[in-house]
């Protein structure tokens, strides 16, 4: 699998530390209760197709990408930059 | 129909035309008492265990494709009682249990070689927490053994003890553990089940999950309606998307962890041994193959095939650790679908919905559960309570934060498991 670091261009898979679904854009004010918390940081949607995911590029510029791509098909559809994605959600 | 020596015998002596199916390839009714999605190891257990402990005989099994053509059929066997934690601990010992009178209780050749695996550690302070470990396991009442250099030499001469990145201070052995030959443990268990009047029903996929007033009323398949008392959801990488035909969003996400098989050899390998410094676990079939392992691919997946850099990444941790292997010829690599929990451990609980069962989270741990799990999940289906050696399998713990159960010690978050 290849990734497209949106600064660095297609780069190995190997380059880039994986965190899971992209709802660390939309991370909960403090304030915001357990139970919004611990959907949060628990429950996913967990799609069987398209879904999107947050990769870190360790080995590169060390940018958050959010990467869009098929669970099934392991293709990768798109990426962007987290910063230019924040408040989109997974 | 029995299975015995002096059959096996007379089979061969009469062309083997005597032999039938193991078991019915039933059609589905329009009503059952309990429906239990997916025909994999646990669910096909906990049809054997509500029959034959419940006398719960009403019962299908449907599975969307064939019956054990998931993750029981795609593991690498191992099955192990080596748990720390209170909550793993009782649980996977009673299902060692069960395991070791497996064959006697099913009348069916599981294989189960208990030919002990050792865990590997590399330093003063690995060792001291194997010897916590052990001491945990031993209180448990299973066996553990703490293995010097010396001993574990003698024991296993092709490792490489001092060239590594990791010399190698030791290990734990549990002579109990072992492997099993895991497809019989699926036909087995169907077997059981079906002799006993269960339906298992294939190539019926769950299209729907029916229900009223928050109480379960049955499902909508591919091959119709089906009505049912209660309905357990037992279908390990897939948990997310028939929990969410209930309106459910689990604390799961599906991961996918390969595994591979050389071409046959002689006997070389004599135990199962687990090189965790280095992701990688091997075992030898009884058909010569070196069955080996690592860790996941690490990103969420249903495609039952990994990507490359962990096939180079268990290929060299193997190398270092034994470096003989280097000679075998790969055969295979799979995949497989594995439900990832955050704390690494899995859930058998209720849920919201009035008869309605949840079995998954096996992670990347599940073979070895197969017998407990069936057991725990069909005394819950059964009785509305909670197993003792299950009982602290509960879906709250991530919302309360009690009971936890984070064997790994890394924290009970996605993607650290």
């Amino acid at each position: 699998m290849r990734i497209t670091c949106p600064l660095c261009g297609a780069r190995d898979r190997r380059e880039f530390y994986y965190s899971g679904a992209a709802v660390a854009l939309d991370r909960p004010a403090p304030e915001a209760g357990a139970e919004v918390w611990d959907d949060y940081l628990h429950n996913r949607d967990n799609p069987a197709g398209v879904t999107r995911d947050m990769w870190y590029h360790e080995l590169g510029c060390g940018s958050w990408v959010v990467v869009t791509r098929n669970t099934v098909s392991h293709e990768v559809i798109g990426t962007a930059l987290a910063r230019d994605e924040k408040g989109r959600g997974a | 129909m029995g299975f015995s020596g002096w059959r096996v015998l007379k089979e061969g002596l009469t062309g083997n035309k005597g032999w039938q199916p193991h078991w019915r390839d039933a059609t589905p009714k329009s009503e059952y008492d309990v429906v239990i999605i997916g025909g994999g190891g646990h669910g096909l257990s906990t049809a054997y265990y509500l029959a034959k402990n419940h006398g719960i005989t009403n019962v299908a099994v449907l599975e969307k494709g064939y019956l054990g053509g998931g993750n029981v059929g795609r593991n690498t066997t191992i099955v192990r009682a080596n748990y720390f934690l209170p909550g793993n601990s009782e649980f996977y010992s009673h299902s060692l249990k069960l395991w070791e009178n497996l064959e006697q209780d099913l009348n069916y050749n599981v294989m189960l070689s208990q030919r002990g695996q050792i865990m590997l550690f590399h330093s003063d302070g690995q060792r001291d927490a194997m010897a916590r470990r052990g001491n945990a396991i031993r209180n448990q009442g299973d066996d553990a053994e703490i293995l010097s250099v010396g001993a574990l030499k003698r024991m296993l001469p092709y490792l490489d003890y001092e060239q590594t990145r990791f010399p190698i201070y030791g290990g734990l052995m549990q002579r109990r553990a072992g492997t099993a030959r895991h497809d019989a443990v699926a036909w087995g268990y169907a077997r059981g089940a079906s002799e006993r009047g269960v339906d298992l029903i294939q190539n019926c996929e769950v299209t729907g999950i029916d229900r009223e007033g928050g109480r379960v009323t049955g499902v909508q398949t591919t091959r119709g309606a089906i009505r049912a008392k209660k309905v357990a959801i037992i279908v390990a990488g897939r948990s997310s998307q028939v929990a969410a035909m209930a309106g459910m969003r689990l604390p799961i996400e599906s991961h996918v962890l390969q595994a591979f098989v050389t071409e046959g050899l002689k006997p070389v390998i004599d135990h199962v041994v687990s090189f965790g410094m280095g992701h990688f676990y091997i075992s030898q079939s009884d058909k010569g193959g070196l069955v080996f392992g690592g860790d996941l691919d690490m990103y969420a997946s249903y495609a039952q095939r990994g990507n490359l850099p962990i096939v180079e990444h268990v290929m060299e941790a193997g190398m270092t650790l034994m470096p003989m292997i280097g000679k075998a010829k790969l055969l295979r690599s799979w995949g497989g679908i594995m439900d990832m929990s955050p704390d690494g451990s899995p859930i058998i609980d209720k849920t919201d919905t009035e008869g309605l069962f949840l079995n998954c989270g096996w992670c990347y741990g599940g073979f070895k559960a197969v017998p407990g799990s069936g057991y725990s999940t069909a005394h819950l289906i059964a009785t509305e309570t909670h197993h003792a050696p299950a009982a602290r399998y509960r879906l709250d713990r991530f919302r309360t934060g009690r009971g936890l159960m984070d064997e790994e010690g890394t924290g009970s978050q996605h993607n650290l498991h």
